[in-house]
């Protein structure tokens, strides 16, 4: 396997403008205020071809709700989700839906819960295609058996029920089930965390390949930075609803710019070292009533007033391409060199 | 596979119920309607009569054996039509939500308020007694509990991974509902079935006891009942058969109710594996 | 004391009695734990890791028994030890804290009266007294407001909250051992790190002994000064925490260490092919005979299909149960 070179700005495959989902909670009845849940709040992404997006960031952060939106499982309150050129509406117009489903498609987390447990493999993968205008019999066989040799299962394991398989050949079913219909996307929802861990390295492997041998693009959602530095072209880090940093693999892992990315990367613990752990402080915040001005303000180190002041700081993006959203970032960075060569020079 | 009590001797007792409705031609000594004469009239249970015979000299055995046909009919349609109806007003009811969901809730909380017996008696009051009627009656009138059970699984189902893979697999509604949310909960909705089918066998015998039922003189368990309570101390046998037959197969239904909970019951089909 | 050490396990075995069977859900399980000291038990599903800190708990319940093997705290027999006596060593001198705590605390009582009981039922305190203790168990956990949290409920917490409450009351009667079974799997790592810091700051300055189970090896090296790996019930290597990720021995722990994408190799190395255990996790009722490893072992010879290896004493310390060990 080799680095992919940097692509020249070759046509995007998903744009995500300006997205926001509110859900709106309780109360009312008894004259409260009926409150709003801004569980994404202005998300801009974009995915080209070939590329995998790592999509970081704590339970809360509004990940998980940013992929059921470009799934059309839910409707923005504001903004455009562009796949393929074609806006996703939700409409659920049946036509929209399938045109939807050919393009986009979703690996699960939980290998268990993903599977119906009184269908077969086969008829778990012969179904999609019914439903998308695959008649034939023949056609339909093929398409199923040449999946299963792609996901690393045997034709005859077919007509076995998913109580058969073992966690890791049932997330290679939940993958060639999203995969039946040729999709240009692939959102993988922490597709190994519910794993063995002695199994990951498996379907992080299988993952790849496909995304190589069928010209995939992927959308990697996990809390495992490990495996999403393995795997993504680019990283996005969400905090509250709102993407904090974005960039490429190397600048996000190397040179984080956000205080918030340099924390979940200090938390990994370090195998080699009886460390203590960096600490950030606190919880995450409610999200129903977020702090003023930047959301990560009252567990940041480096906040002063500025940063608890209204507005809240804009995602500034660099000519580089890394974009950040923090009014101290560059002050912050020339401490952290600062810091580091006085630590190498020690 | 361990099997278990419950299952077997409730299975049985029903098949048995089942077997001698199918086979009473042939098991019957008698007709059970025309092959009356007043001069055998309230013999007891003999050799000849093995449960002895009516106030008309009729084969008490006879009829108890053509009467499981009307019974086991009532039972067994009437509870289809309630299982069809609660399955499809509380699967389509959980999957959609919102004003739908809002409207079956109202409507089986009625049927819930008032009993369900009562209601039938009313529907009968339209109809007029007969085997349709009763049908129709019984049939409307118990898919509440079907309905609360479909309901609630399809709530905690639609959030399943595979109900979700399905839609965004481009799945329509409806077949999402008939393929990935019915047959996982068909399981306690045969359970509570089942247990229907045992009530409606009841209602049946209630309701032609109440002389609503199957008209005489075609016997049914209940209009049996019905017809032997001025004889109940001059000639108990003429209750007691009809009524243990009644006892049995609703005891066999219950049984195999609890016994098919048991096996359909996913925790303990988890542990057995 | 010098010389018994808080906790010993020799050759514990747990049945598990599947109806028409027993099966060992875990064999030959031995280790030692001494006073203050942290240890780690690493492996995956079904291994045999959280059963055995049951069994040290002595809260094994049908289908599972132990099946043979001792357990000696502070030199005596738990086994011979009378009900009540197990009861007394539970929740003064073992505590336990488990990966989901909205299932470990009462939902229906506030998570100050929790820790209040522990005073009141262990250390004979008074209500009263017990209450202002909770409020300061809660204070040494740092959760904020802990006069006001002591009257929240459960639900009303967050999951790092939750974890907190558990480790006040796991604490609270200064027991000598914590059993952490996953205590951060289900918490963000920004949480998992505060709560890991918390339980080690706490533990240290108590001298209170952590025996803690995951399945992230990385985790546990860096928490612990020994760790003990453990593959479908035996215990296969075990080892000072810094040596088994350096240069682990075992084919088993080889690969766990390999076969993970660790932060920071692909900058240093590129994009390299992760290397993967082949096969599966084997189920407790079909562990394969000789070395339970040997069918997805590369190394695997005839004797790994025939016979189980003994353990072999490391010169560096620890030891490994491999025939063909590095």
């Amino acid at each position: 396997m080799h680095e992919p070179q940097p692509r020249p700005d070759d046509d995007l495959i998903l744009r995500v403008e300006d997205l926001a989902v509110h859900f709106p909670l309780g109360g009312g009845l008894f004259g409260r205020e009926r409150r709003l849940l801004r569980a994404v709040d202005g998300v801009d992404l974009s995915l080209r071809r070939g590329e995998c997006l790592g999509l970081v960031g704590e339970s809360g952060s509004g990940k998980s709700t940013v992929a059921l939106s470009i799934l059309g499982l839910l409707k923005p309150t504001r903004g455009h989700i562009v796949v393929d050129g074609r806006e996703v509406v939700t409409n659920s117009r049946s036509a929209d839906r399938k045109a939807l489903a050919r393009t986009v498609q979703i690996v699960f987390q939980d290998p268990y819960a993903s599977l119906n447990p009184r269908q077969t493999v086969r008829r778990t993968l012969e179904d999609p295609l019914r439903v998308h205008g695959v008649t034939a019999k023949s056609e339909i066989e093929d398409r199923v058996a040449t999946m299963l040799k792609h996901v690393g299962l045997r034709p005859e394991q077919a007509d076995r029920f998913p109580h058969e398989f073992s966690g890791g050949q049932r997330q290679r079913i939940g993958i060639a089930r999203a995969l039946i219909l040729n999709p240009r996307i692939v959102i993988c929802d922490e597709p190994v965390s519910a794993l063995d861990v002695s199994i990951r390295a498996q379907i992080i492997n299988l993952l790849l390949e496909l995304k190589d041998t069928l010209g995939l693009s992927y959308i990697m959602i996990s809390h495992d930075l490990g495996v999403v530095e393995h795997m993504s072209d680019r990283v996005a880090v969400m905090y509250l609803g709102r993407i904090v940093e974005n960039g490429d693999w190397r600048e996000i892992f190397e040179r984080p710019a956000h205080p918030y990315t340099q924390a979940l990367i200090a938390a990994i613990p370090d195998p080699l070292r009886h460390a203590p752990l960096a600490t950030t402080g606190g919880d995450l915040p409610n999200p129903l009533n977020p702090p003023n001005g930047c959301a990560f303000s009252p567990r940041c180190r480096y906040a002063e007033a500025v940063c608890r002041s209204e507005p809240g700081p804009v995602l500034e993006t660099r000519p580089d391409g890394h974009a950040v959203r923090c009014w101290r970032s560059e002050e912050i960075a020339g401490r952290r060199a600062l810091a580091s060569t006085e630590s190498g020079s020690l | 596979m361990k099997l278990r009590a419950n299952l077997v001797i409730g299975g049985s007792l029903f098949a048995l119920a089942i077997i001698v409705g199918l086979l009473a031609p042939w098991l019957a000594h008698t007709d059970p309607v025309m092959d009356a004469n007043l001069m055998n009239a309230e013999e007891p249970p003999s050799w000849t009569w093995w449960f002895g015979t009516d106030g008309q000299g009729r084969d008490i055995y006879s009829r108890v054996l053509y009467g499981a046909r009307v019974s086991l009919t009532v039972g067994i349609v009437s509870q289809l039509i309630n299982s069809v109806i609660g399955v499809a007003l509380g699967l389509s009811a959980g999957y959609f939500g919102g004003w739908w969901d809002d409207v079956v809730n109202a409507l089986t909380n009625l049927m819930l308020a008032i009993p369900s017996l009562i209601f039938a008696l009313a529907i009968m009051a339209v109809l007029g007694p007969g085997l349709t009627s009763l049908l129709i009656a019984l049939g409307l009138t118990n898919w509440s509990f079907t309905c609360r059970l479909a309901r609630a699984s399809a709530l905690s189902l639609r959030n399943q991974g595979y109900v979700q893979a399905a839609t965004v697999l481009g799945y329509g509604d409806l077949r999402i509902m008939v393929t990935q949310l019915l047959p996982n909960m068909l399981g306690p909705i045969v359970v509570i079935g089942t247990l229907g089918m045992g009530s409606a066998v009841l209602s049946e015998a209630a309701l032609s006891f109440l002389g609503l039922g199957v008209r005489p003189p075609f016997p049914s368990w209940g209009s049996m009942l019905s017809e032997a309570r001025d004889q109940i101390t001059t000639a108990p046998w003429l209750s007691l058969f009809p009524g243990l037959a009644i006892f049995l197969t609703v005891l066999g239904l219950n049984l195999l109710g609890d016994g098919l909970r048991d096996i359909l019951d996913p925790h303990s089909r988890s542990r057995r594996t | 004391m010098t010389g018994v050490p808080l906790i010993e396990v020799e050759n514990l075995r747990i049945d598990l009695d599947d109806g028409s069977r027993r099966v060992a859900a875990a064999e030959g399980v031995s280790f030692r734990i001494s006073r203050g000291e942290t240890f780690g038990l690493v492996g995956e599903s079904g291994c045999g890791k959280s059963i055995t800190a049951l069994a040290l708990i002595g809260l094994l319940r049908s289908p599972l028994s132990i099946g043979g093997g001792v357990i000696r705290f502070e030199g005596r027999e738990i086994q011979r030890l009378s009900a009540a006596g197990q009861r007394e060593l539970r929740g003064n001198r073992i505590a336990m804290i488990f990966q989901e705590p909205m299932t470990a605390l009462n939902p229906v009582s506030p998570v100050g009266r929790q820790i209040a009981e522990m005073f009141v039922l262990h250390k004979g305190k008074s209500w009263r007294e017990a209450n202002q203790l909770a409020v300061e168990s809660l204070a040494s956990v740092r959760v904020p407001a802990p006069e006001r949290r002591v009257n929240d409920y459960p639900h009303q917490l967050s999951g790092g909250m939750r974890q907190r409450v558990m480790i006040a009351i796991a604490l609270a009667c200064g027991p000598d051992l914590l059993i952490a079974d996953e205590p951060t799997t289900a918490l963000d790592v920004t949480v998992q790190a505060e709560i890991i810091e918390l339980m080690r700051n706490l533990c240290a300055e108590r001298g209170t002994a952590i025996l803690m189970i995951s399945h992230d090896l990385g985790l546990v090296a860096n928490v612990c000064r020994r760790v003990a790996v453990m593959y479908a019930g035996r215990i296969v290597e075990e080892r000072g925490s810094a040596d088994i990720f350096r240069a682990p021995s075992h084919p088993y722990t080889q690969g766990l260490v390999d076969s993970l994408p660790r932060l920071g190799s692909r900058a240093a190395l590129g994009r390299v092919r992760l290397k993967e255990i082949a096969g599966v996790v084997p189920a407790i009722t079909g562990f394969p005979d000789g070395c339970r490893f040997n069918p997805r072992c590369a190394q695997a010879t005839d004797i790994c299909r025939t016979a189980a290896p003994e353990t072999d004493l490391l010169e560096a310390g620890g030891f490994v149960r491999c025939h063909h060990h590095a």
